[in-house]
């Protein structure tokens, strides 16, 4: 028999994604992947997976996911309300998150709800597997490629995984949650500025912008001020010769409101693009639910470069930093065993076999 | 000539040698796509993602990780300025259609009557066009192909259609399409190919490329339904189609 996770109920949107089908874009094929390569990142180390592994993008509420494998290590980012975590003859307990656990054969995932954000993540040690499309596994469900039969999960799906079993190895976690940034989404003007006026421009920067329905892989559509093109859109204002879509580029078709472009974005369009959101706060937008209210505001190309180096930065030091985490309930009586025999206490610890629990660090995360 | 450079945040750059549509234009284009392909390929250019053509820009992506803006635009300025071909790449492909089963082209007749043809005059025009692979996009495989014969010159349909049936071939304004899926789709029909323009299950799932040389040819209901059979069951040999030029 196959070792997969059974689909027993259907989520809202889940797909599997990993950091994108790049290479393609010239025969007019969108680049899709993860909505927030952070999440990804970050569930793909807890389950000690390389970074462009595919794993589960969970839109707004998860599937329930039923072991058929001997033992599986998944890991579980985002903020979600809890998971539970139920079965075979157990009583539904929650399951944390931003951490990695061992879930075994007949128990019952139940992913449920997102709280504060449209997208979280599932990974699982090892991998699903299943076969890359031009080599990725980023589903693109507008044409039916990627992913798992290339479209979101449906109850009845087996997805297949590589490793019919768990690895021994302890379970870790995310010692603090990963600071995604706060304030307006930093953007960098252009390719198109030129198409709007000096009003349309101060209206884009200075004004609020509420994310309507209207959002999902493709795009977000937001609403508020409308911004002035430099020309009237009767006489061509708001129509370029169609060119290439970056990710995160900001559109103001007519009627003057934006549409960010994101994962499954078409490759070339033509609207002008008043400026383009800087991969740092890429994630951010992967994250937001409709109503949520943003601002944008300038940078150059140089800052923003330097603010995602940064951003990488900090991500491999809170991989780094990943401690140890307690099966729920207790304290880890191997661990304790094997380790920690004179203190009597297992802290938790930073992620590395030689490196010993300080008294700064235990027992505070 | 000289070119622009547009932002496209920090992930990517538009390199822009006009703000019109002409095959001058486009040969650069594809020139500098093909150039940056091969200095990639030898070690010249790091860090770039990938370069996506369109009729009159060339954007390249980059990560931001793995080098800059700043690194790399006098890279691609040092290669324009080291001269483009006008027609760097290209194959000349070869597109069978059919155009006689009324089911397949429902709009032949109301184009011959706008552009005081007859039918048959339509067929001759289309199949006589010298047609060029602009740019893909707005779906995979969906090819802009400009070229066709100026007589044939029309506006989009006032009413699009919800339902284009797949690999149907379609004319509208300056440029043919053949739509790799079923799909909305406002063009006028005058024949379907039995080819498949996107097809998963093949190594390369998109048949044209930018920069492809592209002719039609007529074929009878009866070797479209041979060749549509052939597609089908992915059997068909699709590099007779294609000739390196």
């Amino acid at each position: 028999m196959i070792a997969g996770l059974k689909v027993v109920r259907a989520g809202l949107f889940d797909t599997l994604q990993d950091l994108g089908r790049t290479g393609f874009m010239a025969l007019g094929m969108p680049t899709a992947g993860a909505m927030d390569r952070i999440g990804l990142g970050l569930a793909n180390a807890l389950a000690g997976n390389p970074a462009n592994t595919a794993g589960l993008e969970i839109g707004v509420m998860g599937p329930d996911l039923l072991v058929e494998a001997d033992s599986v290590h998944i890991a579980l980012v985002g903020p979600l309300s809890p998971a539970l975590i139920e079965g075979p003859d157990a009583a539904a307990k929650p399951l944390e998150s931003d951490r990695s656990h061992l879930l075994k054969r007949g128990q019952i995932l139940r992913v449920g709800m997102i709280e504060g954000s449209s997208t979280a993540y599932l990974a699982v040690a090892g991998g699903f597997d299943l076969p890359a499309f031009m080599g990725s596994l980023s589903t693109y469900s507008r044409a039916g490629i990627g992913g798992f039969d290339g479209r979101k999960l449906a109850a009845g799906d087996l997805l297949p995984l590589a490793q019919a079993a768990a690895a021994a190895g302890d379970e870790r976690k995310l010692a603090q949650p990963f600071d995604y940034g706060s304030g307006p989404l930093r953007v960098v003007w252009g390719p198109q500025e030129d198409y709007f006026s000096d009003e349309g421009r101060r209206t884009f920067v200075e004004c609020e912008y509420r994310v309507s329905k209207e959002a999902d892989r493709m795009g977000i559509r937001f609403e508020g001020p409308t911004i002035a093109h430099a020309k009237s859109v009767d006489h061509g204002g708001a129509d370029i010769i169609s060119d290439g879509i970056a990710p995160g580029a900001i559109q103001v078709p007519g009627a003057g409101l934006p549409i960010v472009l994101l994962a499954d974005r078409q490759t070339v369009g033509g609207y002008p693009k008043i400026a383009t959101v800087a991969s740092v706060d890429l994630p951010r937008l992967g994250r937001l639910l409709p109503g949520q209210t943003v601002r944008f505001a300038a940078i150059t190309v140089e800052e923003a470069e330097a603010l995602r180096r940064d951003q990488e930065a900090r991500l491999q030091r809170a991989i780094a930093g990943f401690v140890a985490a307690r099966p729920p309930g207790g304290i880890d009586l191997a661990r304790l065993y094997e380790e920690n025999l004179i203190d009597g206490v297992v802290f938790d610890q930073p992620w590395s076999a030689t490196s010993k629990p300080s008294s700064a660090e235990g027992g505070t995360k | 000539m000289s070119v622009r450079y547009l932002s496209c945040g920090d992930t990517a750059f538009t390199v822009e040698f006009g703000n019109e549509i002409s095959p001058e234009i486009n040969g650069r284009v594809m020139a500098l796509h093909a150039a940056i392909s091969l200095a990639r390929e030898g070690g010249e250019i790091a860090g770039v993602v990938e370069t996506v053509p369109t009729m009159r820009s060339l954007m390249v992506t980059y990560d931001p990780l793995a080098t800059s803006r700043a690194n790399l635009q006098p890279k691609v300025d040092a290669l324009i300025a080291r001269g483009l071909p006008a027609d760097a790449v290209s194959r000349q492909v070869t597109v069978p259609c059919c155009y006689d089963d009324p089911e397949f082209a429902p709009d032949l007749a109301e184009v011959a009557e706008r552009a005081k043809k007859t039918p048959e005059q339509v067929i001759e025009a289309h199949l006589a066009s010298p047609f060029k692979v602009y740019v893909l996009g707005f779906m995979p495989g969906l090819a802009y192909v400009a070229g066709l014969d100026q007589s044939l010159f029309l506006p989009r349909r006032s009413q699009p259609r919800v339902r284009v049936p797949r690999s149907s071939v379609a004319i509208a304004m300056d440029m043919t399409t053949i739509y790799p899926f079923e799909s909305p789709g406002g063009w006028h029909l005058i024949g379907r190919t039995p080819l498949w323009m996107f097809d998963k299950r093949r190594e390369q799932p998109v048949f044209l490329s930018p920069g492809d040389s592209l002719t039609f040819e007529r074929i009878d209901r009866e070797n479209f339904d041979r060749i549509a059979g052939e597609v089908e069951a992915g059997t068909f040999d699709w590099s007779s189609l294609v000739k390196s030029k």
